[in-house]
């Protein structure tokens, strides 16, 4: 198994307290991994020590060159792309030209397929192309954050919490999206709170807390683990090794 | 007072007006870029004119010096950057950029500089000349401290401000310098006559005003600086290089100053200190705009160079205080409009 995105022995802080410990992990081609945990475990945190807007102290390899004197803009340039949990649009751009800055990186010719992939697979948004970014719903502001960042054609997609504050019905379309993906060839690392639905989609799970990953291993283990089950998936009994 | 005169001073408003309106809109356009309020804009109009006006003369103006001196300084802080990963392409670049572009305007410069160059070539060689000092000047005062608050911005700009003019006043000494005029052209219309200077002005303000919309409601590179202005975070995800956003908003500025110079100094005697109030008035225009608005911008700098030219004919002595009064009243209201919010940290 080549590892797409290798991390190891990571260590993120702010100031003197550390938000994430000692932690590694490794994405492969194709593949979907989440991480799921607790509010405040450190896992946004990680995204984006990994994306170089905060820095990280540790190894980061991508495609197998080294990430450590890479910006942010070369990292994005390498097919490194995180839609964060804020989702950070262009809020008085319209949702066109927002895509249009997704494929900022990549060459004109490129870019208009990028556009038909995108509109096929959030046709919401070519219903909405000349609306501002900011006045969309908060469904919709995901789906445009999500066309954005696969618009500069990534390798690998870090999502930060797509589901969060989301309608259950978004949410089921977003995640249906994100398993899309991996036919389309593109490897995801998916932030969740919501773990139910991303041990689902995902094929391997790291599960962090306080900073640290206590559990990794496939999805399906991860999900009938008993501790995950009773913290994370709502499960109180034994039961939880039926799902 | 009779129509003749109204029209004579409305003209002379709207002339110094359309120059205030591009000074405007480059301090709105690096403002929505970098956050940095550009004091030094007026610099920058002196620069061109006076570069201008020595370069007619046949003179190398210091100007071409600073250019080149400021790219050095420039290199340095891109390999001291840089240090950790030296990759070759990195140096290359910041050689071309720093050492080249300057030595080459200044080669250029020393090379055509001459009683009987023609005024196209002055006034290309001036734009380059101040174009790159605006270029290292993001690279060397704003660029390192891109991330801090407007207020560490502003004085930082006030510094360069002092800075620029007391380099100005060895450059170009203390008397003031007049330029040969574009062109001399002139076509009355009724009593009004209208040189072909103040034509200039009116024509390159519009065609400005046009350029930028078009930069920046068509152009993928306008649309990237506007990402950048609405979304810092938003734009180094998608892959634009923030510096770079900040440059090209300095460039436009200081290319835009210089033009603004060029053309006023065949009409008055500028100083190596006069850019400094020009460049207030701008500001005055680009307050009123809400330091966002183009559109708004322009029509207040129009309303700036009126009021200052019926001002400077009822009472010549409180000319500029009435032209700085006008800010009072837009603070106010603006003040009142808008719930005060912290800036917000990014």
């Amino acid at each position: 198994m080549s590892a797409l995105l290798s991390v190891s022995d990571a260590h993120v802080s702010y100031g003197k307290v550390e938000a994430v410990r000692s932690v590694s992990l490794e994405v492969a081609d194709d593949e979907i991994v989440t991480i799921i945990g607790a509010n405040g475990a450190g896992k946004t945190t990680l995204l984006n020590a990994i994306m170089g807007v905060l820095p990280l102290k540790g190894a980061t390899a991508f495609a197998g060159t080294d990430m450590t004197p890479l910006d942010i803009e070369d990292r994005v340039a390498a097919g490194l792309c995180l839609v964060p949990e804020h989702r950070e649009l262009f809020g008085t751009m319209n949702v066109e030209d927002n895509l249009q800055l997704g494929a900022f990186r990549i060459p004109k010719a490129t870019a208009a397929r990028s556009f038909e992939r995108v509109y096929t697979l959030f046709p919401r948004l070519k219903e909405r192309r000349k609306q501002l970014a900011g006045t969309l719903s908060g469904g919709e502001q995901q789906m445009l954050a999500m066309g954005r960042a696969l618009m500069g054609a990534p390798k690998l997609l870090m999502l930060d919490e797509p589901s969060l504050g989301l309608a259950p019905i978004i949410v089921a379309d977003i995640f249906r999206t994100i398993g899309e993906l991996r036919a389309a060839g593109v490897s995801v690392l998916l932030v969740e709170q919501n773990a139910q639905a991303a041990l689902k989609i995902a094929d391997r799970a790291y599960v962090m807390e306080l900073g640290e990953f206590i559990l990794s291993g496939s999805a399906k283990d991860i999900a009938s683990n008993q501790r995950v089950a009773a913290s994370y998936l709502g499960f109180q009994h034994e039961g939880a090794s039926g799902i | 007072m009779n129509t003749t005169i109204m029209l004579f001073l409305l003209q002379d408003g709207i002339t110094n007006g359309a120059i205030y309106a591009l000074l405007g809109l480059a301090l709105v356009l690096v403002f929505a870029v970098t956050r940095v309020i550009l004091i030094p804009q007026g610099e920058f109009v002196t620069f061109g004119a006076l570069s201008y006006a020595m370069l007619a003369t046949g003179q190398v103006p210091g100007t071409a010096k600073l250019a080149m001196a400021m790219g050095v300084v420039a290199f340095g802080l891109d390999l001291f950057e840089a240090r950790r990963s030296l990759r070759p392409r990195r140096v290359a670049r910041a050689v071309a950029l720093n050492i080249a572009l300057p030595a080459a305007i200044m080669a250029l410069t020393y090379g055509l500089a001459g009683p009987k160059t023609p005024i196209a070539v002055n006034i290309a060689l001036s734009l380059l000349i101040v174009a790159a000092i605006g270029l290292f000047l993001y690279r060397i005062a704003f660029q390192p401290i891109a991330h801090t608050s407007v207020l560490v911005l502003l004085i930082a700009s006030v510094g360069c401000h002092l800075a620029l003019q007391g380099l100005g006043l060895v450059f170009f000494g203390a008397e003031g310098l007049r330029g040969p005029a574009l062109s001399n052209t002139a076509l009355t219309i009724g009593p009004l006559r209208f040189t072909g200077q103040s034509l200039a002005v009116y024509g390159l303000t519009v065609a400005f005003i046009v350029a930028l919309w078009l930069f920046f409601g068509f152009t993928l590179m306008g649309k990237a600086l506007r990402a950048t202005a609405v979304n810092r975070l938003g734009a180094r995800l998608v892959g634009i290089r923030t510096t770079l956003s900040g440059q090209i908003a300095f460039l436009l500025a200081s290319i835009i100053g210089a033009i603004s110079g060029i053309l006023i100094v065949p009409i008055t005697t500028l100083y190596y200190d006069t850019g400094f109030l020009i460049g207030l008035k701008g500001f005055i225009a680009a307050i009123i705009g809400g330091l966002v608005s183009y559109p708004l911008t322009a029509v207040a700098a129009l309303l700036v160079g009126s009021v200052e030219a019926f001002s400077s004919f009822y009472a010549s002595n409180f000319k500029e205080v009435i032209v700085f009064t006008l800010i009072l009243p837009v603070l106010v209201l603006r003040s009142l409009a808008a719930p005060a919010v912290e800036e917000e940290k990014d």
